[in-house]
């Protein structure tokens, strides 16, 4: 019966979206809860990093001082030459590549391939660790040349602080990411997915959702990081 | 799963999220190809409005395609799609506001700094 409530036909369009928000019990129809908790829990979380980001817009515009420039400042030197922003390139390009892998992983789950979900979700892990790794270094290099986040030698002041709060806080997010990708990988490697019986993370025997809610928390951190990329490194 | 009505199985069993391959691979491709773009933006040195928009531009489609197609957006109900979009809108008003503010201490600092 509660199938039935969740998978029903229904108005779409305008009319559906009235319906379901005037309806009883739940207004998200065909949406189990976790999705929508996740969800709401991601709207709450872009807000968190849509602050930091209007905060160090706030920063630089009201600064006196000249803000860093961010292509020399996150410059290596590869070869004797100095490539701008390469470690910030690579860590984009790794951290898209988890994305679609996850994306494939979610895939994998809802067919019910355990082996190649689990396997899609440790190559996730991997990559997203990966980038945490890059992110140590940038963090270890920038130290080492003087930056603190209330000084630095390139110039305002103010571009520590909002350096390290919001990629800091994106590097928490990507590490917890890769911490619950292993544990939900691990479940699903033993076969703890195909098993009959409820857990907290699944419901029945094949039920993969739990791999579509986790991809959309790990496209979320990738969604941050393009924000991240446009604001803070290329602007 | 039968139908209540009729009381046979019904034949449309909703089973999660699957669509085409090509797609995700497709989106996969496109986002590799835009953020190579927004590099080759810095790459080149663009300033001004041309690099400002490029940035902008890209980002957005970027996205797009991560919320529409990876998280499943496009094909969501629009009672989810509409909850989770439309609130951060709100960040636009307090961007208005911030941009402002900052303007104000930017000039508030202009006059002070500079001495009597």
């Amino acid at each position: 019966m509660a199938e039935h409530t969740l998978h029903a036909d229904r108005a779409e369009g305008l009319d559906g979206f009235v319906k379901d928000w005037s309806s009883d019990q739940r207004a998200f129809k065909r949406v189990s809860w976790g999705k929508a908790m996740m969800w709401i829990f991601l709207l709450s979380d872009t807000f968190v990093f849509s602050i930091f980001l209007l905060g160090y817009m706030s920063a630089r515009m009201s600064t006196q001082s000249e803000w860093p420039n961010t292509s020399e400042v996150f410059a290596l030197h590869v070869g004797g030459v100095e490539l701008p922003l390469l470690l910030i390139a690579i860590m984009t390009f790794v951290l898209i590549s988890s994305s679609g892998t996850m994306a494939m992983a979610v895939r994998c789950g809802y067919a019910r391939a355990r082996k190649a979900t689990a396997g899609l979700m440790y190559l996730t892990a991997f990559l997203g660790a990966a980038f945490v790794g890059m992110q140590a270094f940038e963090w270890t290099k920038l130290i080492q040349e003087g930056v603190r986040p209330w000084e630095n030698p390139f110039g305002a002041e103010q571009f520590g602080a909002s350096f390290f709060m919001i990629t800091g806080f994106h590097g928490t997010h990507v590490s917890f990411g890769v911490l619950f990708l292993i544990i939900i990988a691990t479940k699903i490697w033993r076969g703890s997915f195909d098993r009959p019986g409820r857990t907290w993370l699944k419901s029945g025997a094949g039920d993969y959702e739990a791999v579509e809610i986790m991809g959309l928390y790990w496209h979320f951190v990738d969604l941050v990081w393009v924000f991240i990329f446009a604001f803070f490194y290329l602007w | 799963m039968t139908d209540i009505m009729t009381g046979k199985p019904t034949t449309a069993h909703i089973e999660g999220q699957q669509h085409p391959l090509k797609l995700y691979f497709l989106v996969w491709g496109l986002l590799f190809v835009l953020s190579a773009f927004s590099y080759m933006v810095d790459y080149a040195e663009l300033q001004g409005m041309l690099r400002w928009s490029l940035i902008l531009i890209f980002m957005v489609l970027k996205a797009g395609l991560i919320v529409a197609v990876f998280m499943h957006m496009a094909w969501e109900r629009l009672a989810l799609t509409y909850a989770i979009l439309l609130p951060p809108a709100a960040v636009l008003a307090f961007l208005a506001i911030m941009t402002v503010e900052s303007d104000y201490t930017f000039a508030t600092r202009a006059v002070v700094f500079s001495g009597p």
